[in-house]
């Protein structure tokens, strides 16, 4: 009889694994079904499909409260390497064209999808006024397949009611793939490599955190996609505020940290997001400055991002282009802040005084509820920040502010794995040259067969695992999440007779992933206070470990986003530490074993940011981090990928280079020289 | 705001196998407390990590007997405003009551198509094998949002 401690272990073998239940697996989920169907038809080959998800699918992960909006919508007016263009300059220049660009050709595809199965999408009529999704219909307006026109609330971005924008589209998945073939709440906590090749991908193992379950899943081909990494640094609330992280406090790291014990080779894990956003609550400013036409300001009204213009030219061509790229927007923003002219605010108040002038009168009526949904949709804390301050937008201002660290690769982020592109769009080959140091058993160009599939042969990712291209949002990781499915249907194909073994004994599994129970039942009676016993650490402390490093020698907000080469080494040793320390962790139940695996999870990933941030001697983010030995943007040494494999058995990094190149022209961009 | 269960309305999914906000908390923080030995109510559900609370809401809209409110960050917000919604099959209502009184109501759509109505693969092509690598996914022919692109633009092709 299983207990706590002494898990039932239960085995099943897949073709196709896919872990998490986010936008990217809920849409690989929906083409892997239609392809099984066709390789069953066609090549007599009945595939086996799982997909696991530590929560529920309806409300799992980074869309689970909802969004207001879609922020990749291409539209019949702008091209594929427009998009590209746009994610190369917000991210520095250092991104992938190819995976970039094929997101592009793809994206509206599945947001036309989404609309079908019922996302009320908002609607401009003939006369340019906007009506929301389900007034939409009534007004007989078209639907954006049918050539509707969305409302833009910038160049990418389309308005949606979207409180159920999650819960629709994995109604849409659960009903592709079947309950059979779900299993929630079922977090995998490692991959397993192939006993007879160790670059090939062979399992996943994790528990349950309902019952005493382990599970381990033998698979050909496996989709990891479990989202991106929060609180790996200290946040801004320390409190009960904790929680009220700006990217789902759910994102452990688990993509990053499994893929990188597989053997998977990381890219551009020094790039991180640090999102300037409503102060506290963290709630979008998107729309308050592109659909509200709203300027921030310093605490003596001045607008900082027109006086500290002159500071963008200092980054060519990056903060020259029409929108500079978002991180030399928080660096104007930090220079009022480090200066000593906070608070930053953003100007509601006039913002909307100057649209009640321009608006028809049932336009501005729902212009407050406009002001209202943004946030509610996607961000109810910041309203709780509102009604607790008495902070009407029409009457009083809010204030800005840059976040805590995030690490991530579907916003405004490019960190994750590298993975094979698509070859139709002129992308470097094995025959292309390529920069020294780039370990052999690694592939070579940007292509080795299956799109989306990571270096390690068999194990795919999508959204905020795809490394060196952002900005896919949530509709760009359901598409890659769709473009990994087609992929792995091949490659199950192309290996119809593979049989992998596992590299580890189910023993060694169960004794590894309980670890922590375990250490908890030996010791929890050496002492009398069941949380200050020298024989373990609890997960909460380990983190609070883990973020006091990181803040305070890696970036984070102590410093205001700096480090130098001296203080990494203190970071580097300190880590070290606690990795080892990691293996004393405790859990005293399946949700403390929970928090230890995501924990664990965390700690690799802030180790891979760290690592990566050594290796690259510039600084390529001004304004979400600064390296103050190295502080200058260095084109000639450093326009070049960053990346990194790791050695699970020696627990060591290796770091290198890959080379950068543009496969769109990127100087249509850039304004035309100033007269002289 | 972490959310917190009420005494007088939570009724512990009357002892099903899991409580609704136990089946939805993204995060795995609801959780429902059998003998009354963690909280001193029995058979009610409480939110046992405040701190890792995002308040997404998740459990608020799903508490079949509204039991589920939020008390916003109490290291970050002062006491005595309210947000509470109530999500039906169509739309969304919320009630906003600020610290000082006043109230605001709001309702906003949230789905054009009857819950559990998606027809994911009705109407839509099957494909064949030999489109496996084509460059859009199988609905690209019908949903007319694959975007070709121009060709002129690919610098090296």
């Amino acid at each position: 009889m299983a207990e706590f401690g002494n898990p039932d272990v239960i085995q099943e073998e897949v073709d196709i694994l896919m872990i998490g239940g986010g936008m990217a697996c809920c849409g690989a989920a929906y083409e892997v079904m239609r392809w099984t169907e066709v390789a069953k038809a066609e090549a007599g080959v009945d595939l086996k499909i799982k997909l696991v998800d530590k929560a529920a699918m309806d409300r799992s992960g980074a869309v689970a409260q909802g969004l207001s909006a879609i922020n990749t919508y291409i539209g019949d007016k702008q091209d594929p390497a427009d998009y590209a263009r746009m994610v190369s300059n917000d991210l520095m220049g250092i991104t992938r064209d190819d995976l970039a660009y094929d997101v592009g050709r793809n994206v509206d595809d599945s947001v036309h999808l989404f609309e079908e199965w019922g996302l009320p999408i908002w609607k401009l009529d003939a006369n340019g006024e906007r009506h929301d999704g389900a007034a939409a219909i009534g007004e007989g307006l078209p639907t954006l397949k049918d050539g509707g026109q969305p409302v833009r609330s910038g160049k990418w971005q389309i308005m949606i009611n979207g409180e159920s924008y999650k819960w629709i589209v994995a109604e849409a998945a659960k009903k592709a793939l079947g309950m059979d073939r779900i299993e929630e709440r079922i977090f995998i906590v490692k991959l397993i490599n192939d006993a007879n090749d160790k670059n090939r991908i062979a399992g996943a193992v994790g528990f349950s955190t309902r019952n005493h379950t382990l599970h381990i899943y033998k698979a050909k081909a496996i989709l990891l996609a479990a989202g991106g990494c929060v609180n790996i640094f200290r946040p801004r609330s320390v409190g009960e505020g904790t929680g009220r992280a700006w990217y789902p406090v759910w994102n452990s790291g688990s993509t990053y940290s499994m893929a990188a014990e597989a053997g998977a080779e990381l890219t551009m894990m020094e790039n991180r997001f640090v999102p300037c956003r409503f102060k506290d609550g963290y709630g979008p400013v998107g729309a308050w400055f592109l659909l509200f036409k709203a300027k921030a300001t310093n605490g003596y009204g001045e607008d900082y991002l027109s006086k500290n213009k002159a500071m963008l030219d200092q980054y060519p061509p990056y903060g020259q282009a029409a929108v500079p790229a978002s991180c030399l927007r928080n660096h104007v923003m930090l220079k009022e802040m480090k200066e000593g002219r906070g608070p930053i605010w953003m100007d509601t108040v006039t913002a909307l005084g100057n649209l009640r002038n321009t608006l028809s009168a049932r336009e501005v009526k729902h212009l407050e509820a406009e002001a209202w949904e943004d946030f509610l949709d996607m961000c109810i804390g910041q309203c709780g920040i509102w009604v607790g301050e008495n902070i009407e937008p029409e009457k009083k201002n809010s204030e800005l502010m840059p976040t805590e660290p995030y690490l991530l690769g579907s916003h405004s982020g490019c960190c994750g794995i590298w993975v094979s592109g698509p070859t139709d769009l002129g992308a470097p080959t094995a025959a292309d040259p390529e920069i020294d140091g780039v370990p052999a058993h690694l592939p070579k160009g940007w292509s080795w067969g299956y799109r989306g599939m990571t270096t390690v042969k068999g194990l795919f990712t999508a959204g905020d695992g795809v490394g060196a291209s952002g900005h896919k949002f949530s509709s760009g990781s359901h598409t890659e999440g769709r473009l990994a499915a087609r992929a792995m249907v091949k490659y199950c194909l192309d290996n119809k007779d593979l049989k992998v073994e596992l590299d580890t004994p189910v023993d060694a599994l169960v004794e590894e992933i309980y670890r922590p129970v375990r250490t908890y039942l030996e010791f929890k009676d050496y002492s009398t206070a069941i949380d200050v016993n020298p024989n373990y650490i609890t997960p909460k402390m380990l983190q609070f470990r883990l973020q006091k490093i990181m803040d305070e020698y890696v970036a984070g907000v102590a410093t205001y986003y700096n480090t130098n080469d001296k203080m990494l080494e203190v970071a580097e040793q300190k880590l070290e530490m606690l990795k080892e320390d990691a293996m004393k962790m405790r859990a005293k139940d399946l949700h403390e074993l929970l928090r230890a695996w995501e924990n664990y999870h965390r700690i690799l990933t802030a180790e891979a940011h760290m690592k990566h941030i050594q290796f690259r001697e510039e600084s390529r983010y001004p304004g979400f981090y600064y390296r103050t030995d190295k502080n200058f943007v260095d084109e000639e040494n450093w326009k070049v990928f960053g990346n990194s494999i790791y050695d699970k058995t020696t627990k060591k990094w290796t770091n290198f280079k890959r080379r950068h190149v543009d496969l769109v022209d990127k100087s249509k961009l850039f304004k035309a020289a100033a007269p002289h | 705001m972490p959310t917190f269960v009420r005494t007088d309305k939570c009724d512990g999914c009357k002892g099903q196998d899991k409580t609704a906000c136990m089946y939805i908390c993204p995060h795995d923080l609801m959780k429902l407390d059998r003998d009354g030995s963690e909280t001193g109510h029995a058979m009610k559900s409480f939110n046992q990590e405040p701190e890792q609370c995002w308040e997404c809401y998740s459990c608020v809209k799903i508490c079949p007997q509204q039991a589920i409110e939020a008390r916003h960050y109490a290291d970050v917000v002062p006491l005595g405003g309210s947000v509470q919604p109530l999500r039906g099959s169509d739309s969304i209502m919320w009630t906003i009551k600020f610290r000082n009184g006043v109230l605001k109501r709001f309702k906003f759509p949230i789905r054009t198509t009857p819950e559990g109505s998606i027809d994911c693969f009705g109407g839509k092509p099957v494909p064949t094998l030999a489109d496996i690598e084509a460059v859009g996914n199988f609905t690209a022919g019908m949903m007319g949002g694959f975007r070709a692109g121009n060709p002129a633009e690919l610098i090296r092709k």
